[in-house]
């Protein structure tokens, strides 16, 4: 299966990625390759098999409602490039 | 040409745990932004969720509540999409096996009861908020609410009105807060409501393009969000013009709903299991002892109303929608014994002061124990109806502790005597003698009208404390 560069750069804008022009073909045969892989997988017949959620043979573990955590917003926020009365400052986002 | 809308609810309801979905950091309502992110709700290099035993139980109970399949396994997914208020990139939630399968919920309606299918509950995380006034230009970010679990609830798109939406919503709103697994507060975010509506020509089966609509946070705004919305679109597709998915934003000020993005594809949030939780697996013995532990709820509540206490559907429904206005009632009930009149007075009088005062129920200043000593006095014919009244108004503003103190302080006590009564009766006929000329020269069936002007008259001279009944039954004596 090989990626379109339209399909490519979808993919690039959900992740937020910039794409160099110059970059865009290897990428692009790059990902196909992967998509290749997967699709010689889907020729296992699984059927019988239950989907894994997670590799590990365990189940979650639960925790106590309790707070434990005390939490320092100064010490936090140090390395935040904007804030203001106890806030995180961001370039504006319109809705 | 006539047309059918379709809605469909997605509610997301605050579970009220002390701590937050995946970590111990507090979840507090209204603290100082940014005091209750922990590092884990901040999504810090190398840190690790752990799961709240808490969200987990009130989300089974849920399940438990609305009839629905709760599977022994469950597992958590990540919806990737940027936004400031969501600093890991992703929200932890959950999608191909939430915790709580299919159900229903039956939604009394003034027709009869309508049962609305309920597709799953999944647990997931809630996002920070953004606030976008009053910083340079910039939007601040307070992430105090990251990491508040929430249990969305999907209902199937089977709701037809805004009024059944609503009644859905109530409906939703009275089991969370009957579990006790969330307080409900919409005005607080406690409880918040996405409404998918589309419409379709009725009797067509094919569904039309929906619109979701989100930020409606008042039962009151929900009905008239989804009238608004209905409208638009009948009118958008009779002028020729074609609904298109997105998401809409309610402006009650406006009273109208207008474009906010449109809908990203689904699959466009690249959902996959979350790495760092494991599978939930429930065992049988668990959910067991979840659901001997559930206390009565609406449904079972509104049918012990109209099957063992004879209420009227109507009422049972009123008086089951809250868990105290049912608690209030049951005892009232236990101790006047008469459910019937408990329930009009209940539903009547009680919630009539209570709106007219603004006032919570728990804020009412009449216990139900002294509710009750009144009824009492009304069933043992102590006094009558407009008398009860009284004595209510006087319990109310605190004129008297019990009923029978009133009912003496007032001297309101029922006149039975019916030789004191029909003193009074000889005095209002002799008084009005043309009106009993008329009685007798009317025919029969125009009788039953006229016979109110004297038991009016005979009250009045009363001063309301003759027994109606006994008026009543002495003056068609006397009248012939």
């Amino acid at each position: 299966m090989t990626l379109e560069a339209e399909e490519l750069h979808k993919v690039a804008h959900l992740a937020r990625l910039t794409l160099e022009p110059e970059a865009v073909k290897d990428y692009a045969q790059a990902l196909s390759n992967i998509l290749d892989l997967v699709d010689e997988m889907q020729a296992i017949d699984t059927d019988q098999v239950q989907p894994m959620a997670h590799p590990l043979d365990a189940t979650q573990r639960l925790r106590i409602d309790e707070v434990t955590e005390t939490v320092d917003p100064e010490y936090l926020q140090a390395g935040a490039p904007a804030t203001e009365k106890g806030l995180y400052l961001v370039p504006r986002v319109v809705e | 040409m006539q047309w059918e809308a379709v809605i469909g609810l997605e509610v997301h309801v605050q579970l009220a745990t002390e701590s937050k979905i995946f970590s111990g950091a507090s979840t507090r309502f209204g603290a100082e932004p940014n005091t209750q992110a922990c590092v884990i709700d901040l999504g810090m290099p190398g840190v690790l969720p752990v799961l709240n035993e808490k969200a987990v139980e009130m989300a089974v109970q849920f399940g438990l509540a609305v009839n629905a399949n709760i599977p022994q396994r469950s597992y958590f997914e990540r919806k990737n999409y940027f936004y400031p208020d969501l600093p890991k990139g992703y929200q932890t939630s959950q999608m191909a096996e939430p915790i709580v399968g299919p159900g229903y919920l039956d939604i009394p309606l003034e027709e009869g009861s309508k049962r609305v299918r309920i597709h799953h509950a999944h647990l997931e995380e809630d996002a920070g908020k953004s606030l976008h006034e009053d910083f340079h230009g910039m939007t601040g970010v307070d992430l105090n609410r990251a990491g508040t679990p929430l249990l969305e609830i999907v209902s199937e798109p089977e709701m037809n009105s805004a009024k059944e939406a609503v009644a859905y919503l109530k409906g939703i709103h009275s089991i969370v807060t009957y579990l006790g697994i969330s307080d409900g507060n919409m005005a607080e975010g406690s409880l918040r409501c996405d409404a998918n509506v589309s419409v379709r020509p009725k009797g067509q089966k094919e569904l039309g393009t929906r619109c979701e609509i989100k930020n409606v946070n008042s039962f009151r705004f929900v009905e008239k969000a989804i009238n608004h919305e209905i409208e638009r679109q009948i009118e958008l597709i009779e002028d020729g013009g074609r609904v298109v998915q997105e998401t809409r934003l309610y402006d009650p000020d406006l009273d109208e709903t207008r474009s906010m993005r449109t809908k990203e594809e689904a699959n466009d949030y690249r959902y996959f299991p979350c790495p760092d939780l494991l599978p939930v697996e429930l065992d049988t013995a668990y959910i067991q002892h979840l659901k001997e532990g559930l206390p009565e709820l609406p449904d079972q509540k509104r049918q012990r109303f109209t099957e063992q206490l004879g209420l009227s559907d109507y009422d049972a429904g009123v008086l089951s929608a809250s868990r105290a206005l049912a608690d209030y009632f049951d005892r009232v009930t236990e101790i006047c014994g008469d459910a019937k009149l408990a329930a009009n007075w209940v539903t009547g009088e009680l919630s009539a002061q209570l709106n007219r005062d603004s006032l919570d129920l728990q804020q009412a200043p009449v216990a139900p124990e002294q509710l009750a000593g009144l009824l009492k006095r009304l069933l043992d014919d102590t006094i009558n109806g407009k008398a009860a009244k009284q004595v209510f108004a006087a319990l109310w503003a605190g004129e008297g502790h019990t009923a029978d103190d009133i009912i003496e302080a007032k001297g309101l006590k029922q006149v039975t005597d019916t030789g004191a009564i029909e003193a009074i009766i000889d005095d209002v006929l002799a008084q009005n003698q043309a009106q009993v000329d008329q009685y007798k020269a009317a025919e029969a069936d125009k009788r039953g009208k006229m016979i109110g002007f004297f038991v009016g008259q005979v009250m009045k001279a009363s001063k309301g404390t003759a027994n109606p009944q006994t008026v009543n039954q002495l003056l068609k004596d006397k009248l012939g």
